[in-house]
């Protein structure tokens, strides 16, 4: 049982209409592991994880969770399945004790018991307080916190977790990390999607990269990093029109290839060693181009995605608006 | 391993996957469903308590049609206010019991469109819990509108000849045809796109059905082929279902052929309404 996927997925299919957004994409998420899916808006993440979570047909491929068939056993994989949407997916005219209580109930559990786990939820998430206001009163913040709170109350082996920070101000996400570092300490399994690679970086054992319904790769964050370079140097020339000789420079230089905006004079450039920033800056001073201002910065989606797919993350945004439409 | 099967509170002890792949059942029991459902009308029930002008239709209604149309048509079709009551009466229960089937079938369809409901779709329940559920707590607003029906028409001279047990037999049935016939309109709800639409489908069906009946006219003043529609017309036969329990106290053959076509209404439509809700997901 132990070596027994959590997650194991071959070829996962859906389409919507003649849009294809999910494209054959293969998993293999590990017991007590956080997997991390990272893509763009509309690469087909939460499909995804809508297909494994039972709340959308799949359409072609086969998923199989702790072992039980997706299709066939659905009743069964929504006991092992916790979901917390992108969106709070709580009742809006109940309070969090009432929503907590409920879903309790739903599951089984006498009124007692679901009195006294709601209790704990609320205790453990910091929501007391609030506990009994209705929820159109609460934060962004509470609310994930009660959306992930209704999603633990049966305590579920594996966990689906959309976009769980997306929206949250920096000391929320922060907070909402080190719950999900928890769960995982409990034993629980963490499957989450993403756009921001830093918290696929802070959070994940593994990362599947996931762009236009593909998995374009997997991997260990570093080794994922390492692909792109572990920082990049954003420039800014005086002189916007010195864009095309300034990329010259950094090929000559350094071999990579630079992310270029000619209109404003911008230029990332991926580092596979900081050290080689300095190389860049003396080697434009000697071409006698001259520049406004100058970062270092972590890879960004964007970069990762160029260096992935050639393309950047914005391009496939395109997609979603084409989804919404089919959908 | 009887009692170990509920959940274990936070941190505990270890999750085990094993053990929770173990426990899982394939189909939910009826008892669960049965306790799901309750949670459910549960959630209806509060829902209803915060929001008390949901129950605008369900007071208004009563009170006025019963007594508009009594002072308008009581002298044309029977000559007199009082002779019209027992005939309009029973059909005012049908009238008010389709218009809060409607209101079923428009909320159920607004409800589904929340977050929420993607969690209930999540979660390891009977498909059929949040569609009956709400229907449940809803059995409260047939009641109060058919017994503010009734009540209206005391107040205006109606005299029921079927006494107590009648009006309570009457306001019964109208209950149970209202609820059966609200499978008519969740099943509309699952598949329509929007609550708009279900509002307007539900209008098409719900003014002939009860127009088209013996609702406020004896049926054989009308042309034959309307005559011919409207004794096949399930509405007809519950109003005078209702009729004969509230003004002879009688249970009727009428009375039989209500309640089986309501058993055949439920018998076609909540499968069909818990199909499409499953597949929506």
């Amino acid at each position: 049982m132990a070596d027994l996927s959590a997650v194991r997925a071959e070829g996962l299919v859906k389409n919507f209409g003649d849009f294809r957004a999910v494209d054959g994409i293969d998993l293999d998420v590990r017991q007590g592991e956080i997997f991390g899916v990272l893509g763009p808006n509309g690469a087909g993440k939460t499909t995804m994880l809508r297909m494994l979570a039972t709340l959308l047909p799949i359409d072609g491929g086969h998923a199989e969770i702790f072992g039980v068939d997706v299709r066939r056993e659905p009743h069964r994989i929504r006991q092992l399945v916790g979901v917390t949407g992108q969106y709070a997916s709580v009742d809006e005219d109940l309070t969090a004790r009432e929503n907590l209580w409920l879903f309790a109930r739903l599951q089984g559990l006498a009124s007692t018991r679901a009195k006294s786990i709601a209790g704990d939820l609320l205790e453990r998430f910091d929501l007391q307080e609030a506990a009994d206001r209705p929820l159109s009163q609460f934060s962004g913040g509470m609310r994930r916190r009660l959306d992930l709170a209704s999603s633990l109350i049966t305590r579920p082996p594996l966990i689906f977790l959309d976009e769980p920070t997306t929206g949250l101000d920096p000391r929320t996400r922060g907070q909402m990390w080190g719950t999900i570092r928890e769960l995982v300490t409990d034993g629980s399994t963490i499957l989450l999607t993403t756009q921001y690679l830093d918290e696929a970086d802070q959070l994940a054992d593994r990362i599947a990269v996931i762009d236009r319904g593909r998995k374009v790769a997997e991997d260990i964050p570093d080794a994922l990093k390492t692909q792109v370079g572990d920082s990049t140097l954003q420039l800014r020339l005086a002189d916007a029109s010195d864009t095309a000789l300034a990329a010259d420079v950094v090929r000559r230089l350094l071999g990579e290839e630079p992310v270029l905006t000619p209109e404003s004079g911008r230029m990332n450039i991926p580092l596979p060693d900081p050290d080689r920033a300095a190389d860049v800056l003396i080697g434009l001073r000697e071409a006698g181009l001259g520049i406004s201002s100058v970062s270092v910065a972590k890879p960004t989606l964007d970069e990762v995605f160029l260096a992935l797919t050639g393309h950047g993350a914005h391009e496939s945004q395109a997609r979603e608006s084409q989804m919404e439409a089919t959908r | 391993m009887t009692t170990t099967t509920t959940a274990t509170p936070l941190g505990s002890r270890r999750v085990d996957p094993s053990a929770a792949v173990a426990r899982t059942t394939s189909h939910p029991s009826f008892q669960e469903t049965w306790v799901q459902t309750l949670a459910m009308a549960w959630r209806g029930l509060k829902k209803m308590r915060r929001k008390p002008e949901q129950f605008f239709d369900v007071l208004i209604q009563p009170l006025l049609f019963t007594a508009m149309f009594a002072f308008i048509f009581g002298g044309a079709i029977s000559g007199s206010v009082s002779d019209y009551l027992p005939v309009l009466i029973p059909g005012i229960l049908a009238q008010t019991a389709m218009t809060v089937c409607m209101a079923t079938g428009v909320q159920l369809r607004e409800d589904m469109d929340k977050g929420v409901f993607d969690r209930f779709k999540s979660l390891p329940i009977a498909r059929i819990a949040p569609l009956a559920g709400p229907m449940i707590a809803d059995l409260i607003r047939y009641g109060i509108a058919s017994v503010l029906t009734v009540a209206t028409g005391l107040a205006i001279g109606y005299r029921p000849g079927g006494g107590v047990l009648g009006c309570v037999g009457g306001v019964a049935l109208t209950v149970v045809a209202g609820w059966s016939l609200a499978w008519i309109f969740t099943w509309l709800g699952t598949i329509a796109r929007s609550a708009q639409s279900v509002q307007g489908i539900s209008m098409m069906i719900m003014f002939p059905l009860t127009f088209l009946s013996n609702a406020f006219v004896p049926a054989d003043t009308l042309p034959d082929w309307l005559e011919a529609f409207v004794k096949v017309n399930p509405v007809s036969h519950v109003v005078s279902a209702v009729r004969d329990l509230l003004n002879d106290g009688a249970v009727t053959g009428e009375v039989g052929w209500a309640v089986f076509g309501c058993a055949v209404v439920v018998a076609i439509f909540a499968p069909l309404a818990v199909r499409s809700y499953s597949r929506k997901m």
